[in-house]
C-alpha cells in the first residue's frame, strides 16, 4: 500500500496559507495595531517619528484618563459630529431607494407570469455605472450640477441659476443619487441571482394555492433571498460608512461647507491635509472601526436564520440532556 | 358572461403592468446613459458652447475643438492620461493576479488539509473581513514612509496577496465543488501537492476565479483613497488620482477639455464592458449568492 507512506499533509496547510498570513501581518495587522497605538500618543507633524504615549494623568491639569485624550477630542469635535451624521444621512438617502428599486426590478424581471423581454439588456445597462471610476462620476456630476452654467441649471432655471453644491440638502441628495446610480444595478443583479436560485416548485405551489403576484413576492420571494439582502445590507453599510471618493471630488474638502463632509474625509483631512494630526485621525478611525464591527454584528444577529438558530439550540439542549443522562 | 369580462379585465391589467414595466425600465436606461451622452457630447465643444448649451449634441467645429481640448488637457503638465493608464494597468493587473492566485491557494489550504490552527485561522478570516481600509491607512502610511514605499506602485500591489473576502468566497466555492478523490488519485499518481493545486485544483476553480478577478480588477482600477495618499510623484499617479486633478485649480475654465479628460478615462472601461458585460453581470450574480 503506497498510502502507508504516511505523508504529513498538515504541513501543506501551513505552507499554503503562509503567503497570506505573512502579507496580512505586515500590511494589515501591523498597521491596524499601529493605528490603535497612535490613537493613544501625541504623534503629529509631517515626518515626525518621535512618539510618546500620553500619560494617564494630564500633565497640565492633573485630570485622569488623559490617555484617552485623542478619543475625547474626536468625540467632542463638532466637525466629527457633522461628518458622522452626514455620512449616515447620505447612506440612508442612497440605500433605501437603492434597495427599493432593486427589489422592484427584481420582482418585475423574474416574474413568471408576464415574462418581460429584454431583461438581459436592462441588466447590462443598469449595471454599467458600477464599473465606472467613482472619481470620474463625481466630477462629471459636479459639472452637470455646476453653478452658474451647468446642464441642470441650463435646463430648469437658466434665469436664476441655483448653486446646488454649496447647499446642505441639495448636495447630500446629489451625492446620494450618484451612489444610488452606481449601485442599484449591482444590488438588482445580486437579488435576481438569488431569485433564480429559488426552486421553481415553491412558486408553483404558491400559484396553485392562489397567491397573487404581490403575495408571492412578499411571502415567498423575499424570505427566500433574505440572506442575499443581508449581504447587500452589510456591504452597503461598510461601503457607505467609508464613503470618500464621491463627496471628496464632487464638492472638495474646502468648499464643502461641511454639508458633504464624511467621516473618511474627516480622517484624511486630519492626517494628511496641513495639520498632520495623525493621533487624532487614528483615534477617529478606531472609533469608526468599532462602530462598523458593532453594526455588522447587530445586523447579523437580527437577520440570522431563526429556524437554524432554533435548531442549533435544540441540538445543544439534546446534547446537554444526553450528557446529564450519562 | 361574467367570467369573460373578468378574464378580459385580467388581460387588460396584465397589459398595463407590462407597459409600466417597460416604461420605467426605459426611463432608467435613459437615466443610465444620459451622463455618458453628456460626456461625449461636450468633449468636442469649446468653452463657450459648453457654457451656452451643455445639453446640445451639436458643435460648430467639433474636430477643431476636439484637437484644441486635447491640447489643453495635455499641455499643462499635470494630467497625463497615458501615464495614468500605464500605472493603473500595472497596479490593477498585478494585484488582481496576486489576489486571486494566493486567495485560491489559501482557500485550498483551509479546505483540503487538516491542520491544528485551521479553524482559528478560518475564524480570523471571517473576523478581519470587516476591517475598513481607513483603519489601516494611518499605520500603513507611516510604515510605507519608514521603509521607503511611498511613491512605489508595489505598495499598492503586494498587499493584495491577503484578501480575506476573496478567500472567504473561494472557500465557499471549494467546499461545494472540490472532490478529495481527485486529489487522492493525483497523489497516487505521484503528483506533488503544489503541482496538484496548480494543475488540478486551479482549473477547477475557474468560475470562482473569473468572478473574483473581475471584482478585484475593477476595485483596484477605481481605487482612489490609498493611491491619493501614497502617490505624490506625478509619474506614479494612477488614473483616478489623475482624474481628481481635473477638479483642481489647473483646469478652471476649460470646460470642454475637462469633459474630454473624463471621457478618456471612461472610454476604455466602456469598451471592455461592451465585450465582457455578459460575463461581468453573470459573475456578479455568482459572487452574490454566497450563502
Amino acid at each position: 500500500m503506497r498510502n502507508k507512506k504516511l505523508v504529513d499533509y498538515a504541513k501543506y496547510g501551513y505552507l499554503f496559507s503562509l503567503p497570506f498570513i505573512l502579507t496580512f501581518c505586515i500590511f494589515t495587522l501591523y498597521p491596524v495595531i499601529y493605528t490603535f497605538v497612535i490613537g493613544f500618543t501625541d504623534l503629529k507633524g509631517a515626518g515626525n517619528t518621535e512618539i510618546h504615549v500620553l500619560p494617564f494623568i494630564s500633565p497640565k491639569d492633573g485630570s485622569p484618563f488623559y490617555i484617552f485624550n485623542n478619543f475625547k477630542d474626536v468625540l467632542t469635535s463638532k466637525t466629527f459630529h457633522k461628518a458622522f451624521s452626514n455620512t449616515w444621512i447620505i447612506w440612508f438617502l442612497n440605500f433605501f431607494p437603492q434597495m427599493g428599486f432593486a427589489l422592484l426590478f427584481t420582482a418585475w424581471f423574474t416574474d413568471r407570469r408576464s415574462k418581460v423581454k429584454g431583461t438581459g439588456l436592462f441588466k447590462v445597462l443598469f449595471y454599467m455605472p458600477n464599473i465606472i471610476t467613482a472619481a470620474t462620476m463625481a466630477i462629471l456630476f459636479q459639472k452637470l450640477f455646476g453653478f452658474p452654467v451647468g446642464a441642470v441649471n441650463q435646463l430648469f432655471n437658466a434665469a436664476k441659476p441655483y448653486n446646488f453644491l454649496i447647499n446642505n440638502w441639495p448636495v447630500k441628495f446629489i451625492i446620494a443619487f450618484v451612489q444610488f446610480f452606481q449601485w442599484y444595478g449591482h444590488t438588482m443583479v445580486n437579488l435576481i441571482a438569488g431569485v433564480i436560485g429559488i426552486s421553481p416548485e415553491i412558486f408553483e405551489a404558491a400559484e396553485i394555492d392562489g397567491a397573487n403576484r404581490v403575495q408571492t413576492f412578499f411571502k415567498v420571494t423575499i424570505p427566500c433571498i433574505r440572506q442575499i439582502m443581508l449581504f447587500v445590507l452589510v456591504t452597503s453599510l461598510i461601503g457607505g460608512l467609508n464613503m470618500f471618493d464621491i463627496p471628496q471630488l464632487l464638492v472638495g474638502p474646502k468648499n464643502a461647507n461641511g454639508a458633504a463632509l464624511t467621516t473618511n474625509m474627516y480622517i484624511r483631512n486630519q492626517a494628511f491635509d496641513g495639520s498632520y494630526l495623525y493621533n487624532r485621525a487614528a483615534a477617529a478611525s478606531v472609533i469608526l472601526f468599532i462602530i462598523i464591527v458593532v453594526l455588522s454584528a447587530i445586523v447579523f444577529f437580527l437577520l440570522r436564520d431563526k429556524d437554524e438558530a432554533k435548531l442549533k439550540k435544540l441540538k445543544k439542549a439534546e446534547l446537554k440532556a444526553a450528557r446529564k443522562g450519562m | 358572461m361574467a367570467n369573460e369580462t373578468k378574464l378580459s379585465s385580467i388581460k387588460r391589467n396584465e397589459l398595463i403592468l407590462k407597459v409600466v414595466i417597460y416604461v420605467v425600465s426605459i426611463i432608467f436606461s435613459i437615466m443610465t446613459l444620459f451622463p455618458f451622452v453628456m460626456l461625449i457630447a461636450n468633449s468636442y465643444k469649446d468653452t463657450y458652447e459648453v457654457q451656452g448649451n451643455t445639453l446640445s449634441l451639436i458643435s460648430k467645429a467639433p474636430l477643431k475643438n476636439l484637437k484644441n481640448n486635447w491640447h489643453q488637457i495635455t499641455s499643462k503638465d499635470a494630467f497625463h492620461p497615458g501615464v495614468g493608464f500605464r500605472n493603473s494597468f500595472i497596479v490593477a493587473t498585478l494585484s488582481t493576479i496576486l489576489n486571486v492566485y494566493f486567495s485560491a491557494l489559501t482557500a485550498y489550504a483551509i479546505t483540503a488539509y487538516e491542520w491544528k490552527l485551521r479553524d482559528s485561522f478560518n475564524a480570523m478570516i471571517m473576523a478581519v473581513m470587516m476591517i475598513p481600509g481607513t483603519v489601516t491607512m494611518i499605520g500603513f502610511f507611516q510604515m510605507a514612509y519608514k521603509i521607503g514605499l511611498v511613491n512605489k506602485l508595489s505598495a499598492l500591489i503586494i498587499p493584495s496577496i491577503a484578501a480575506p473576502t476573496v478567500v472567504f468566497f473561494m472557500r465557499q466555492y471549494l467546499q461545494a465543488s472540490l472532490s478529495m478523490e481527485i486529489v487522492q488519485s493525483a497523489r497516487i499518481d505521484g503528483a506533488g501537492e503544489f503541482r496538484i493545486f496548480n494543475q488540478i485544483v486551479l482549473p477547477l476553480m475557474k468560475p470562482a476565479i473569473a468572478t473574483q478577478a473581475i471584482f478585484a480588477y475593477v476595485g483596484s482600477w477605481n481605487n482612489l483613497f490609498s493611491p491619493m495618499i501614497l502617490l505624490t510623484d506625478k509619474n506614479k499617479k494612477t488614473l483616478p488620482v489623475m482624474v481628481s486633478l481635473l477638479n483642481g485649480d489647473i483646469y478652471k475654465k476649460e470646460y470642454g477639455a475637462i469633459y474630454l479628460g473624463l471621457l478618456v478615462t471612461v472610454l476604455p472601461l466602456i469598451v471592455v464592458y461592451a465585450f465582457l458585460s455578459k460575463y461581468i453581470v453573470e459573475g456578479v450574480a455568482l459572487g452574490g449568492v454566497k450563502s
